[in-house]
């Protein structure tokens, strides 16, 4: 008899050995809110975009789990002199239709991506010459020093030459094109997937890249992207088990999912920084009954502003404690000095002492333009925020619209249509000097500068420290300057940073992730069991 | 008769105009579509130069005359979001629409007319009495939250049937797919088409009670019943058919609204359709799709009316007199 069970066991286990070998097939199934909308890598730069793209495409460098740079296509690269760089690309490479990947794949990607129509062309220095040294080596020639030169070309996605003429691809897609592009809906990279099939909007399938040149590290041998637009189905998708992870979960389902037996939800800081704007450029607020002065233009109405804010109760309230109170414009991973920041306690009486002193004893009314569809709970955050500046005694109209209105009306295209209004930032390039120039920089005629700068907030000085940011090499000395500058904009109240959101991407039980802070999910570090 | 027809072609013409002119009147409200476009640190002149390639920087009056141009020529733009020509983005999304439309007005027609029929017959009875309750519901309840609470009941607690998507399709044609010839195709059909086509079917279920009350107490009702025909041949063979020449005419027109409509039923479901596809369009500013979107479905709503009104004159000979007449 004891013989005869542990036959039977031994059986049992070749079956079930057997049955693992057979069924080894993994089907991911992944939802996002948003829709992938264009193959391209160069149309749309847009974080989900960049995420689906990364699976499948591979820049020459890459961002590890913590976001560090690493090597991706050129194993490794040199500063021969501050203002030429020399990269050496990986050798044995084959983009997904068996092509080698060269030195003249690089230099056309460069051309490309700077071309018009790319939606990513400050990716690489406008004036900044690629030079092939040979097959696998390319200098990158500046005309003024750039330590940050590499920063962003992890999602700068390398493409073929030969493939894209071969396709009457070789400009990006500009949304003006007459004829339909062939790489928004096809694409061919060096990545660790490829694209099986895609239906914009609707569909996309992935399947693992037997070819790629590195070690995989997920387990999956096929991936069924869908949007599913409706937060409620989203969830419920994930609920009832028909998909395997899905981003975002809307916060106030996080405790649903989290109690259900087969999927929880996975939380952590973004690098978003949302923040509070005022307009201090023009001599009359647009919607204000205060006329004749621009109350804004007063360091003491703006420190009102940002004293009567109660963070915390935005924090425990609205966000449902999934955000971290920041007192910087930019979050705590990407600026090692974060932390010497603290944000000004809340201190209503204050605010309105300030406010008196500044002769606005009974407040004064100002309108405030907010996006509802855009970040997370940022409608309510506004809302939370009117009530907390009336009782400061200022009045807020608040406008909240959804985004496609929202920036239409307070970016520069609109005429920076708005007196105090709510935006999020992350810098593109992971790096504080993106905030100091496009976000607190003084706008002016024939510069990018302080595109973003909403309200103008200007101080010469910090401009004059972001001048050096772009050009320290040394590390140390840079973080020093990007301190100083913070430390400007922070003592002028220029603006009033909120907080960092919280990703929240829902996984089932048998799925291993890695979740990044820049809110991407990558398909290449997904395990299933 | 070709008169009245060719007048009736020329005031859809006119209604197709004027709908286009009210869309575009209206796409200025919302919002600026070439920052959906770009980023937010694209830098100003690429966004400029995007807004100048598209045309955008011209008076609308201009965008409009160049864009009936263009549709006159059958080429309804590029869709700003996914970079392909916006005609075949419609057809491979109508299918899916076209059939889900189709499936709850049989859902709607298959279950309205006997609830309607036994309602009417047993009117004081409890399944009438429940019928009408539920009736109540189906009137009432928004379509989204039906389909939330019909996605919780089925899907997760259930588990029975998909909450999202078509399920496996069958490629037909190039633009043509079907879920109905797999098993998890109609699965994904079900809960869809019932969210749908709740409010058209008790629409015909009281509409199919009412008529028949009505005709329940004819006289030519009552003589069947004196020549002693059996109940089942004067219930089905003499009242339904005459309640069912209005319960048609509604159907068919509610044909037209089932399909403008099932935009929200798409989007709780995330059904692949035309819906979900004018929805993103509108919150992305994507002026193709929702200008294309807007006259096909002002095309079929002419469409429909002008069969209707020909189907009337074919049927009634006094409206054909008037036509001759005039």
């Amino acid at each position: 008899m004891r013989f005869r069970s542990g036959l039977l066991a031994a059986c049992a286990a070749a079956a079930l050995a057997l049955s693992v070998g057979v069924t080894s097939a993994k089907t991911l199934r992944y939802a996002n809110q948003g829709d992938l909308k264009s193959l391209d890598p160069y149309t749309l730069n847009e974080t989900t975009a960049n995420a689906h793209l990364g699976n499948v495409y591979e820049g020459l460098t890459k961002r590890g789990k913590d976001l560090s740079i690493q090597p991706g296509l050129a194993e490794r690269w040199e500063v021969l002199e501050p203002t030429k760089w020399r990269f050496y690309l990986r050798k044995g490479v084959k983009f997904a239709n068996g092509e080698d990947f060269t030195a003249d794949d690089v230099i056309f990607s460069a051309d490309r991506v700077r071309a018009t129509g790319s939606n990513f062309t400050t990716r690489v220095p406008k004036d900044a010459k690629f030079v092939k040294v040979d097959d696998h080596t390319v200098d990158v020639i500046l005309t003024s020093p750039n330590p940050i030169l590499n920063s962003q070309w992890d999602t700068w996605y390398i493409m073929s030459k030969k493939w894209a003429e071969a396709n009457n691809s070789t400009a990006p897609t500009p949304a003006s094109a007459q004829t339909p592009s062939f790489s928004s809906l096809n694409a061919n990279g060096t990545g660790p997937f490829k694209i099986e099939s895609h239906q914009p909007g609707v569909k996309t399938v992935f399947k693992p890249n037997a070819g790629w040149w590195g070690k995989p590290e997920h387990n999956l041998t096929e991936v069924i992207f869908t949007p599913i637009n409706s937060d409620a189905t989203r969830v419920a998708a994930l609920l009832s088990g028909e998909v395997d992870i899905i981003e975002p979960v809307p916060i106030q389902d996080i405790q649903r999912v989290n109690s259900s037996p087969n999927a929880q939800v996975l939380t952590g800081p973004e690098l978003r920084t949302i923040f509070l704007g005022m307009d201090q450029t023009r001599d009359e607020l647009l919607e204000s009954s205060v006329k004749g002065k621009n109350p804004f233009k007063d360091k003491r109405v703006r420190e009102a502003f940002y004293k009567a804010i109660d963070i915390e109760t935005i924090k425990s309230r609205v966000m449902r404690g999934l955000s971290t109170p920041s007192a910087l414009m930019i979050a705590p991973e990407l600026f090692v000095f974060s932390k010497d920041f603290k944000r000004p306690a809340y201190d209503p009486d204050g605010a309105k002492k300030l406010l008196a002193e500044a002769g606005y004893p009974n407040g004064f009314e100002v309108g405030m333009d907010c996006p509802n569809d855009r970040y997370v709970n940022d409608g309510q955050i506004c809302q939370a925020i009117v009530g907390m500046l009336a009782r400061a005694g200022i009045k807020v109209n608040l406008n909240a619209q959804p985004k496609a209105q929202y920036f239409a009306k307070v970016l520069k295209s609109g005429g920076y249509k708005t007196s105090f209004y709510l935006l999020g930032w992350t810098p593109g390039t992971f790096d504080s000097h993106n905030v100091l120039y496009d976000v607190m920089g003084c706008r002016a005629d024939g510069s990018n500068r302080g595109e973003t700068n909403l309200g103008n907030y200007c101080n010469p000085k910090l401009d004059a420290l972001t001048d050096q940011v772009l050009v320290e090499a040394d590390t140390n000395k840079r973080n020093d300057l990007i301190k100083q500058a913070f430390q400007l904009g922070f003592d002028d109240y220029g603006y009033i940073p909120l907080h960092q959101q919280a990703l929240a991407w829902g996984v089932a039980k048998n799925v291993k992730v890695a979740q990044r802070a820049d809110n991407s999910v990558l398909l290449y570090w997904i395990t299933k069991d | 008769m070709l008169a009245f027809i060719l007048r009736r072609l020329a005031q859809s013409v006119a209604v197709l105009l004027s709908v286009a002119i009210i869309a575009f009147a209206m796409f200025r409200f919302v919002g600026d579509p070439v920052n959906q476009i770009v980023s937010l640190d694209t830098p100003a002149e690429q966004v400029e130069q995007v807004r100048k390639d598209l045309g955008l920087d011209k008076p609308v009056y201009i965008q409009f005359v160049r864009y009936i141009g263009n549709a006159l020529q059958g080429d309804f733009g590029q869709s700003y979001q996914f970079r392909q020509p916006v005609t075949k983005l419609l057809a491979e999304r109508a299918p899916a629409t076209l059939e889900l439309a189709l499936m709850s007005a049989l859902f709607s027609l298959l279950v309205g007319i006997p609830m309607g029929v036994y309602t009417a017959l047993y009117r004081d009875g409890f399944g009438a009495r429940l019928f009408q309750a539920v009736s109540l519901i189906g009137v009432s309840l928004p379509t989204f939250l039906i389909g939330i609470l019909l996605i919780y009941l089925f899907s997760v607690h259930l588990g029975w049937l998909p909450s999202f998507g078509r399920g496996q399709v069958v490629k037909i044609t190039e633009n043509w797919t079907t879920g109905l010839l797999t098993i998890s195709g109609i699965k994904a059909l079900i809960l869809p088409a019932i969210t749908l086509g709740l409010f058209q079917m008790t629409l015909i279920m009281r509409l199919v009670r009412a008529e028949m009350l009505e005709v329940m107490r004819t006289d030519y009702i009552k003589f069947a019943r004196a020549r002693g025909l059996k109940t089942r041949a004067i219930n089905f063979g003499h009242a339904l058919k005459n309640t069912l020449v209005p319960v048609i005419t509604i159907a068919g027109l509610q044909l037209g609204s089932i399909i403008a409509f099932a935009i929200i039923t798409e989007t709780v479901f995330q059904w692949p359709g035309m819906g979900v596809l004018f929805l993103k369009a509108v919150q992305n500013v994507d002026i193709p799709i929702m200008a294309a979107y807007l006259m096909m479905i002002a095309a079929l709503f002419v469409l429909i009316n002008l069969f209707v009104d020909l189907l009337y004159a074919a049927v009634d000979p006094r409206l054909r007199a008037t036509i001759r007449e005039s």
